[in-house]
């Protein structure tokens, strides 16, 4: 045994190249960097399975929401902005992405101070575009119901005139939004004093409410009270209003039909992609946390590696921009 | 990034974030552009509208990683690496549209057979005899 040791111990010192002593890195980048560089790409194939779901689902269906009319809602109560909103938020990721490099960049001069500056800039990105969503998100699921399994949101294959004489006639691939009808609200019930269900009504019809305002509701809408077949259109069991409408055009034509929920995998894939990306974006928020504290402990001066760990994070926030850029154009643009 | 000094590093992150704003205003007013919403009347066609986007998007992947990520000073075994493998999502692109586009063209034959009507035709003989039987 002690003679095969120091055979390998000569062996070890006359071939100082050989790749398997250790001390060398392959690629000439730190296993940490070439790590993190092997778990982006692991990561764009997931995110590429759900995109390619979404785009595979929405070719299989004769007709799929218009993004442009889903997500045309901006804080404040306006309506009809179409990619408004998301632009902002891919504005501050974008921007985001900038103050990341910055920080690289002062972690190559070993610049501290600097460091932390703009990597606390980058978590105000992160915070706020995580804020946009929730609010997104917020918006479609409290205001216009769309949830994994129903998504109001859809868009017509012909032509026709709604029954409703406020809503008038429409063109092949027009989109609509479906709404709930307002049941008297179970609280208001409870308080009773003068205050009933026609006055109730009455306020909604003078669309106190922000819902009212959505594109759409008409003054019939808000009478109607509870699921039922209506003259103008269908209450259904989840209290979504679909209104009904004579085909114009098409082999239908002449026969009279009701708006549809829209397509259901909308819902689910827009949750799941948007909520993934979203799920990756806090965690990138908290490893900036963590780094940045750690950097202004003078933690890494120790290390004496030019701040890789601040390089590390950096790619990781990168690549979030990255994933977005195609959630956006996938989601958004097309 | 030896060979760059702080300055110069960071005057081209500079440019770079720029240029990346620029192409994404570029892509939403194109957007806007083709469904109709900047100019009345005008809207171009759906096929038209992805491939420019598709190729926007790509232009500012490629700006992302090798600008910001540093893809540009890597050896060319890292970049390869990770880069060749993505090349296998083209194959999947393609075969789930395609198996998205045949589920489409299923659904809707679908729907046109149940659009169809059959009349019952009176014949003579066995089969006749047969139908009016069932018939009464």
């Amino acid at each position: 045994m002690a003679e095969t040791l120091t055979h390998t111990d000569t062996h070890h010192d006359h071939n100082e190249g050989d790749a398997w002593d250790g001390g060398k890195q392959p690629f000439k980048a730190s296993y940490g960097k070439l790590m993190m560089w092997y778990f982006l790409l692991s990561d764009a194939f997931t995110f590429a399975g759900f995109l390619i779901a979404y785009g595979a689902l929405r070719i299989a269906m004769p007709s799929w929401p218009i993004a442009d009319k889903v997500f045309s809602t901006f804080p404040g109560g306006f309506h009809e902005k179409p990619l408004y909103f998301v632009t902002l938020m891919t504005f501050i990721l974008l921007f985001s992405s900038y103050t990341m490099v910055r920080a690289v960049q002062d972690g190559h001069r070993e610049y501290k101070k600097g460091i932390v500056v703009w990597m606390f800039l980058t978590i105000l990105g992160g915070l706020a575009f995580l804020g946009c969503q929730a609010w997104e998100w917020s918006t479609l699921i409290g205001k216009e119901h769309m949830t994994i399994t129903k998504n109001p949101f859809g868009t017509t294959t012909e032509a026709g005139t709604y029954l409703d004489p406020e809503l008038g006639s429409f063109e092949v691939g027009h989109s609509y939004l479906l709404h709930k009808y307002h049941a008297p609200h179970a609280a208001h019930d409870d308080h009773g004093h003068g205050h009933g269900h026609d006055d109730h009504a009455e306020d909604h019809a003078a669309g106190h409410d922000d819902e009212h305002h959505l594109p759409g509701f008409t003054k019939t809408d808000a009478t109607y009270t509870k699921p039922g077949d209506y003259p103008y259109a269908v209450v259904n069991e989840d209290g979504f209003i679909l209104h009904k409408y004579k085909v114009t055009s098409g082999e239908d034509a002449g026969k009279t039909k009701t708006e549809t929920l829209g397509p259901k995998a909308f819902g689910a894939l827009f949750f799941f992609i948007t909520g993934f990306h979203g799920f990756h974006v806090f965690s990138g928020v908290v490893f900036l946390i963590i780094i940045m504290v750690n950097v202004a402990s003078g933690l890494y001066v120790k290390r004496r590696n030019g701040y890789e760990m601040v390089e590390k994070i950096g790619l990781y926030w990168h690549f979030v921009d990255l994933v977005w850029v195609f959630v956006f154009l996938v989601f958004y643009l097309i | 990034m030896g060979h760059m000094t702080h300055e110069e590093s960071v005057k081209s992150a500079t440019k770079w974030i720029i240029v990346l704003a620029v192409i994404t205003i570029c892509e939403v007013l194109f957007a806007l552009l083709g469904k109709g919403y900047l100019i009345e009347g005008v809207e171009v066609a759906t096929w038209i509208m992805a491939l420019v986007m598709i190729i926007m998007s790509l232009v500012k992947a490629y700006l992302i990683v090798y600008e910001f990520m540093h893809m540009k000073y890597e050896v060319p075994g890292l970049v390869k690496s990770v880069l060749l493998p993505t090349l296998l999502l083209v194959w999947a692109v393609i075969a789930f549209f395609w198996e998205g586009a045949d589920w489409n063209k299923r659904r809707t034959l679908i729907d046109d057979k149940n659009k169809e009507t059959v009349e019952t035709v009176r014949t003579t003989g066995q089969t006749g005899e047969l139908i009016k039987e069932l018939e009464q």
